[in-house]
């Protein structure tokens, strides 16, 4: 049944407009304003025209030498992460157990490194992984293996990694549990009689039944890794040297370090476009799956 | 089949002591002094002591910042949950010009890097006069937290039947009324589930929260970085303050944990 086309509908939707236009074109214009422009201090500005935004994207500069290293480094951390996150996550989800009190136990210890604020998540791990006082960086070390995340690139670049699997693979995996949980019992019980095999119902049943779901974790885990700051920040302030400064601190660095206006303007606004163009390709993915369903009689 | 069990059983077992290593080392942490933190690595305290926690409840320079969290935390979520729920009604039961191009900018600000954000919101709120209140913070947060709000709650609505919306305009109800009385109820596990997706992202952010308060208004996060960065390195009542901050969120969970799963997929499974 298609949905009536009624404009009244604006009035509705008209507050979440404002309070969203509010806190999201009002603050973009101020750093369009800023990313055209060059400052010598003393609020006085003087018109740069595309000079930044010129500047940015030649990896020849020291600032486009800078943003693109950034950039790589992000996209490393995110395709890792991925890489990991979602297998590990469709594993878990395929683990939980059935009934009881146990999905209870095991959701609530799940979903609890969701709800621990992120600078505490680097907390947690800076004194877990600490080679002095950390169990982890203690063992490590005991066990003969040279660990050290504050002066070692690898060891820091791991730490990172696992410290973000640990944190975030419990959305992936709850994520998963939804889907499956909407699987109809008759689905496997046709399966049972066609002698399927375990891998044959994993990827004729369950993996398209989660394909939705895994589209959204997807989507928020590659977003949420690339907009990532408080945590690396806290374990490891971006380095050693710059080894691990993603996007976000780097821009942070820029804006409110060094007060570099006009360069942090710029590096924003292409940091913007990215996730925005990003975020198309999810977005019209996710309808169209959304439609196909719509097709075949299934709700969205 | 029971073979496959077992290995499920073994595969969560690993999985959740993997999350739980590392809290409990930050419990235990918590309740040893700073001269046997610094001197051994015991798996449990040796020298149990509380006075990590104890001067945090009474230093009003620690329990102020976990009142100011709290204080925008539970703003935010009001004022997400009430701006949202007329917009997800309207996505989710009607067409109109230009719905979808609104839905897609929506999103994007979900996506949206608070870095980029940082600079202008201090600008913005220090014209404002809203620069160290729970006021500026409650509604920076709105940037990502109205977004997620209106998609999880249209995910919800769009489970109702339409009938129910006519059914309840014959019987002569009045569309705020219909909406309170018999709409909400209808969608209350969704309400809830929205409720907990906005206080859990307002909770754990720092980067706005730490840009947009000075001293007033600072929330615990914050007094956990300066603190400790000025004291030199207070490891036990870092680890103390780090507990207490787990708590908030450990209880909330545990009022959803029935529609935790749905939650995560948004409504949309």
């Amino acid at each position: 049944m298609e949905k009536p086309i009624n404009n009244r509908a604006w009035l509705l939707v008209a507050p979440v407009f404002l309070i969203v236009a509010f806190s999201a074109i009002l603050p973009i214009m101020t750093v369009v304003n800023y990313s055209v422009q060059d400052t010598f201090g003393n609020n006085q500005f003087f018109w740069n025209g595309l000079g930044w935004f010129q500047e940015l994207l030649d990896p020849s500069t020291e600032l486009g030498g800078r943003f693109f290293a950034a950039l790589w480094r992000n996209l490393a951390f995110s395709a890792i992460i991925l890489a990991i996150e979602v297998p590990l996550g469709i594993l878990v989800a395929l683990s939980m157990p059935r009934e009881g009190w146990k999905v209870a136990a095991t959701l609530v210890v799940m979903a609890l490194p969701l709800l621990i604020p992120w600078n505490v998540v680097g907390t947690i791990w800076q004194v877990f992984a600490r080679a002095d006082i950390g169990l982890l960086g203690y063992g490590l070390n005991w066990l003969g293996i040279d660990y050290n995340y504050t002066g070692d690139t690898l060891s820091a670049w791991i730490t990172i990694v696992v410290m973000d699997v640990w944190h975030w693979t419990s959305l992936v995996a709850l994520l998963c549990y939804a889907g499956l949980k909407s699987i109809p019992d008759a689905y496997y019980q046709a399966a049972r009689i066609d002698g399927a095999s375990r891998w044959a119902i994993f990827t004729t049943i369950q993996l398209p039944k989660m394909k939705r779901v895994l589209l959204i974790a997807v989507l928020l885990r590659f977003m949420d890794s690339f907009m990532i700051y408080t945590e690396p920040f806290v374990l490891t302030g971006g380095g050693p040297g710059n080894a691990t400064t993603f996007l976000s601190i780097d821009l942070v660095k820029l804006a409110l370090g060094q007060f570099d206006l006009g360069k942090a303007a710029a590096m924003s606004l292409v940091y913007n476009l990215i996730v925005l163009a990003v975020c198309w390709v999810f977005y019209t993915v996710m309808t169209n799956t959304g439609s196909e369903r719509a097709d075949r009689g299934e709700p969205a | 089949m029971n073979q496959s069990s077992r290995a499920s059983t073994f595969i969560m077992v690993l999985y959740l002591i993997f999350l739980l290593l590392p809290i409990y080392w930050l419990v235990n942490m918590s309740l040893k002094t700073n001269f046997e933190i610094n001197t051994t690595v015991s798996l449990w305290p040796r020298d149990l002591t509380f006075e990590h926690y104890i001067k945090i409840f009474t230093d009003a320079s620690w329990y102020t910042g976990y009142i100011n969290s709290l204080t925008y935390v539970v703003l935010n979520t009001i004022i997400s949950i009430s701006l949202a729920l007329p917009a997800a009604y309207a996505f989710s039961r009607y067409t109109f010009v230009g719905d979808k191009h609104l839905f897609f900018w929506l999103l994007s600000n979900r996506m949206a890097p608070p870095a980029v954000f940082a600079l202008p919101f201090f600008n913005l709120y220090s014209a404002i006069g809203l620069f160290d209140t729970p006021w500026a913070v409650a509604l920076a947060h709105c940037l990502f937290n109205v977004p997620l709000a209106v998609w999880i709650l249209e995910g919800f609505m769009s489970g109702v039947p339409r009938e129910i919306d006519e059914t309840a305009a014959i019987d002569g109800y009045s569309f705020p009324r219909f909406f309170v009385k018999i709409f909400m109820p209808l969608i209350a596990s969704g309400i809830g589930v929205a409720a907990f997706f906005c206080f859990m992202f307002s909770w754990v952010e720092l980067l706005l929260a730490r840009t947009l308060t000075a001293t007033n208004a600072k929330p615990i996060a914050v007094t956990m970085t300066r603190t400790v960065s000025a004291a030199g390195m207070d490891w036990g009542l870092l680890a103390a303050a780090g507990v207490l901050t787990i708590i908030p969120g450990a209880l909330v969970i545990w009022f959803v944990r029935n529609y935790i799963a749905k939650g995560f997929a948004l409504g949309r499974v």
